[in-house]
C-alpha cells in the first residue's frame, strides 16, 4: 500500500512540475476571459463597417423617415434603375435599395448588392421599413400615434422552478443550456486530455523497459492504479487553479469593465456577479446585467461538486481503458483500432449534447445516456444544470462507480500481460488471450 | 538459497518452461544458460514474482516464494530502462524506496554508491543526458542498491566498454564475497567460466544440464592433449603404429611441431609420454579441457 503512493507522487510531482502544467494552467483561464471579454466588447462596441444603400423610392413615403444607423447610411439614388444597377456591377456602390410604388400593398422591397447582402443589413431594413409601414397604416386607420405610443406594456416572465425543498428557484432556460453545453464540452476534452496522458504514460514506461524494473518491485495492478490515480490529481489540481484564477480574473475583468463603462453599468450590478442580487432590482436592465442577475442565482457549489463527482468517475472509468490500450501497443500511433471503440460513447454523447440532450434534457434518451456509465458523465452535466432529482444523481453515481470497478479489472487483466509483449503487434483476439492469462 | 521445482510456464500454445528443477547454493555465483528463446527470461520472471508458475514452486531459503521476498532480490533484466526525464537521484531513490528502503536510507546508500562508482556529480542529471554506458552505471546501481540477498543479472556486461565491464564485474565478486547469491544470465562464456560457480543450461524450455562448473568440465574431458615438439625427429603420425593414441590433428613450423592426440584404449598419459619421450624431443604437454562454450554448443546441437 506504502508503494502505491510512491508511485502516485511521482506521477503527479513530475507532470506538475512539467512547464507545460504551468502554462496550460495559466493560459486556459486568460482563454476564457479572453473569449468572455472578446462577446462582451464586440456586442457593446459595434465595430462592423457602414454600409452605404442607395434607395430608389417609386412611393416617395418611405425614404424620407429611413434613419441612418451605426452601421448603415441611405442616400437617394440620383440615376435611374438602370444606370445604378451599373454603379453596382462595376463595384462603385455595394447596395441598392428599390422600393416599389405600391410597397403598402404589396409590402416587398428589392435590395440588391455587389456581394451577398448580410443578413444584419436585410434585417435593419426590414425592421425600418416595416415600422415606416406601421406608422402609414395606423395613421390611415385613425389612431393616434402619440396615444399608442404611451400605451407599452411590458412582461417580464420571471420563470420559477420549484426544487425538492420546495422552494422556488428563480431558473433561467438560456443559462442553463450554456452551462450544460459548457459542462459537456469541459468533462469531454478533460476526460480525453488526462485518459491519453494515461496512456502516454503506460507507453513510455513499455519502451523505455523500465516497467520491468517497477515491477519486479510492485505489483502490475498496483503500477496502474498509481498511474491513474496520480494523472487524475493532476487534472483535479488544474481544475482547482483553473476555479480559482478564473474567478480571480472574472472578478478583475468585471471591475475593469465597470470603470471603462461607468455610465452603461454600474460597478454595484457588475459585482451583482458573486452577490445575489435579485434580478427584479435590474429592472430595465440591458442583456448583459440580466445575464448577470441570472448567474448570480446560478449555484456554482452545486455545479462544481457535480463536475468533480463526474468528472472523476468518467476519468477512472475511460483511464483504466486508455492503461490497457497503452499496454497493448509499442507506439502511440498503433492505438487507432482500439481507440475508436472507447472514444465512440464519448463522442457520440458529445455531438447529442448540442442536440436532443440540451433541448430534452428530461427525456428518455437523456435519461437513460445519464445512467450508462459510459456516457453518464457527458449526459449528466448537461442535464444537471437543469435540475435533476437527487435520487437519478445517486443511481448514475452508483453505476458509474460500478463502471469504473469493472472496466478497471477488464483492463488491469490485459494491462499485467500487454506490458511484458514487446514488438508483438496486438489484435483484439490477442486481447481476450491476455484476460484469459492465469497470471 | 533458492530452490527451482518442477516448473512449468505455458503460453497458450507454447510452453516456455517444461518441468525445469535445479538448486542454487548459497553464496554461489549462478550461470542461467540457454540459447535464445530457451525459456530464460520467463524463468527470471516467475523468481521475481513478475508473472506465475503453472506448475511447480520456488522455494527461498525454504521458504514458498512470496511477496515478502520481493525486497530481498534485486534485478537487472537485459532490456534496460529507466525514465529518461527523471534526475538519477531522484530516480534511485525512487528505485529504491519502491524495494522497501526508507528515503533516508536510500539517500545514504546512493551517495556511497555514486563515490564508488565515480558518479558524485550525477545525482541532478537527467537519464537522456547520460551515454549508454552510464546509464548502465545507474541501472546496476538500482539493481544493488538495498542490498539483495539475490542478484538476477541479465547479460550485465551489454553495452559497457572493457573498463567498465572490470568495474562492474569486480563489483560483482565483491558483492557476491559479502554474501550475496548471484544468478548470471548470458551468453558470454568466457564470464561464465571466470565467474560461475554452477551452471545449469536449458534449452527449449527443458533443462538439459546442470551442476558444478568444474564437475561439468570434468565430465566432459575427453581424453585429448596437446603436445609440442621440435621437429628435427619425425611425425608423429608415423611413430602411431603403437594403439596408445590416434592423432587428431597436426600443424608443422619450421623447427616446432604441434599436435592434438587423443589416448586411447583407456591408457594412461603417463604411458603414453614414456613413449613419446623415446622418439622426439618434448616442450610442451597439456591437456585440452572443453570450454563451458564448447560444452554449450555441442549439448544445444544434440538437442537439435
Amino acid at each position: 500500500m506504502e508503494k502505491i503512493f510512491l508511485i502516485i507522487k511521482r506521477e503527479y510531482v513530475s507532470r506538475v512540475k512539467k512547464k507545460s502544467f504551468l502554462v496550460v494552467t495559466f493560459l486556459v483561464p486568460l482563454l476564457f476571459i479572453a473569449m468572455w471579454g472578446g462577446i462582451v466588447a464586440l456586442s457593446i462596441q459595434d465595430t462592423t463597417s457602414k454600409s452605404l444603400i442607395s434607395v430608389i423610392d417609386e412611393s416617395d413615403t418611405i425614404f424620407p423617415d429611413l434613419k441612418n444607423t451605426s452601421s448603415i447610411s441611405f442616400k437617394k439614388a440620383t440615376g435611374t434603375a438602370g444606370s445604378e444597377k451599373k454603379n453596382l456591377q462595376n463595384g462603385e456602390n455595394s447596395y441598392l435599395l428599390i422600393i416599389p410604388e405600391n410597397i403598402l400593398d404589396k409590402q416587398n422591397l428589392e435590395l440588391l448588392s455587389s456581394q451577398k447582402a448580410s443578413i444584419f443589413i436585410q434585417e435593419e431594413i426590414r425592421d425600418q421599413v416595416e415600422n415606416i409601414l406601421r406608422e402609414a397604416q395606423l395613421r390611415n386607420a385613425g389612431i393616434d400615434l402619440e396615444t399608442l405610443k404611451n400605451i407599452q406594456p411590458n412582461v417580464k416572465i420571471t420563470s420559477l422552478e420549484i426544487t425538492e425543498e420546495g422552494s422556488e428557484q428563480e431558473s433561467n432556460a438560456g443559462i442553463a443550456m450554456g452551462i450544460g453545453m459548457f459542462s459537456s464540452i469541459m468533462i469531454y476534452l478533460t476526460l480525453f486530455i488526462y485518459g491519453s496522458q494515461v496512456m502516454r504514460g503506460v507507453i513510455e514506461e513499455k519502451n523505455n523497459r523500465v516497467v520491468e524494473i517497477i515491477i519486479s518491485s510492485v505489483k502490475p495492478f498496483q503500477l496502474m492504479l498509481g498511474k491513474i490515480v496520480g494523472i487524475g490529481l493532476v487534472g483535479l489540481t488544474q481544475f482547482l487553479l483553473w476555479i480559482i484564477l478564473s474567478g480571480a480574473l472574472f472578478t478583475a475583468g468585471g471591475l475593469f469593465l465597470a470603470n471603462q463603462m461607468p455610465d452603461t453599468f454600474s460597478s454595484e450590478e457588475l459585482s451583482s456577479l458573486s452577490s445575489s442580487v435579485p434580478s427584479s432590482s435590474i429592472a430595465q436592465g440591458s442583456m448583459l446585467s440580466d445575464l448577470q442577475g441570472s448567474m448570480a442565482n446560478i449555484d456554482f457549489p452545486y455545479l462544481i461538486t457535480c463536475f468533480l463527482i463526474f468528472f472523476i468517475g468518467g476519468y477512472l472509468l475511460y483511464s483504466a481503458l486508455f492503461a490497457a490500450v497503452g499496454s497493448a501497443v509499442d507506439n502511440e500511433t498503433e492505438t487507432q483500432q482500439f481507440m475508436l471503440p472507447i472514444t465512440m460513447p464519448l463522442l457520440f454523447t458529445y455531438v447529442l449534447s448540442f442536440g436532443v440532450l440540451i433541448k430534452d434534457p428530461h427525456g428518455p434518451l437523456a435519461f437513460w445516456l445519464s445512467m450508462i456509465p459510459f456516457t453518464s458523465p457527458i449526459a449528466m452535466m448537461v442535464r444537471v444544470p437543469f435540475g435533476v432529482p437527487l435520487w437519478e444523481l445517486a443511481i448514475s453515481v452508483t453505476l458509474l462507480i460500478g463502471g469504473f470497478i469493472l472496466t478497471t479489472w477488464v483492463a488491469a487483466r490485459i494491462y499485467r500481460v500487454g506490458i511484458l509483449m514487446y514488438g508483438k503487434k496486438a489484435s483484439y483476439k490477442e486481447l481476450i488471450k491476455w484476460f484469459n492469462y492465469r497470471k | 538459497m533458492l530452490e527451482v521445482k518442477d516448473i512449468v510456464k505455458q503460453y497458450s500454445k507454447h510452453r516456455a518452461l517444461d518441468h525445469v528443477s535445479f538448486q542454487i547454493d548459497k553464496g554461489s555465483i549462478f550461470g542461467l544458460l540457454g540459447p535464445n528463446g530457451a525459456g530464460k527470461t520467463s524463468l527470471i520472471r516467475i523468481i521475481n514474482q513478475i508473472t506465475a508458475p503453472d506448475h511447480g514452486e520456488i522455494l527461498f531459503n525454504g521458504e514458498s516464494l512470496g511477496p515478502k521476498h520481493i525486497s530481498r532480490i534485486g534485478y537487472l533484466p537485459e532490456e534496460r530502462g529507466l525514465y529518461k526525464k527523471m534526475l538519477i537521484g531522484e530516480q534511485l531513490l525512487y528505485l529504491a524506496q519502491l524495494k522497501g528502503l526508507s528515503k533516508s536510507d536510500a539517500t545514504e546508500r546512493i551517495k556511497m554508491w555514486f563515490e564508488k562508482m565515480d558518479m558524485q556529480t550525477w545525482w541532478d542529471k537527467k537519464v537522456e543526458d547520460l551515454s549508454k554506458g552510464m546509464q548502465q552505471k545507474v541501472q546496476f546501481v538500482a539493481t544493488v542498491i538495498h542490498e539483495p540477498e539475490l542478484i538476477i543479472l541479465d547479460e550485465p556486461f551489454s553495452g559497457f566498454d572493457p573498463v567498465n565491464v572490470d568495474i562492474i564485474k569486480n563489483e560483482i565478486i565483491d558483492l557476491n564475497k559479502k554474501g550475496a547469491t548471484i544468478i548470471f544470465s548470458t551468453h558470454r562464456m568466457e564470464s561464465v567460466e571466470e565467474l560461475c560457480d554452477s551452471i545449469v543450461l536449458i534449452d527449449k524450455s527443458k533443462k538439459i544440464l546442470d551442476g558444478k562448473v568444474s564437475e561439468i568440465k570434468n565430465e566432459y574431458r575427453n581424453n585429448n592433449y596437446l603436445i609440442k615438439y621440435s621437429t628435427e625427429a619425425k611425425h608423429l603420425d608415423n611413430l602411431s603404429e603403437t594403439n596408445l593414441y590416434r592423432v587428431i590433428n597436426m600443424q608443422i613450423h619450421d623447427n616446432e611441431a604441434k599436435a592434438t592426440i587423443e589416448i586411447l584404449n583407456n591408457h594412461r598419459i603417463n604411458e603414453v609420454l614414456a613413449f613419446l619421450i623415446t622418439q622426439v624431443q618434448i616442450q610442451e604437454l597439456v591437456e585440452i579441457i572443453p570450454s563451458i562454450h564448447d560444452i554449450f554448443v555441442k549439448r544445444v546441437k544434440e538437442n537439435y
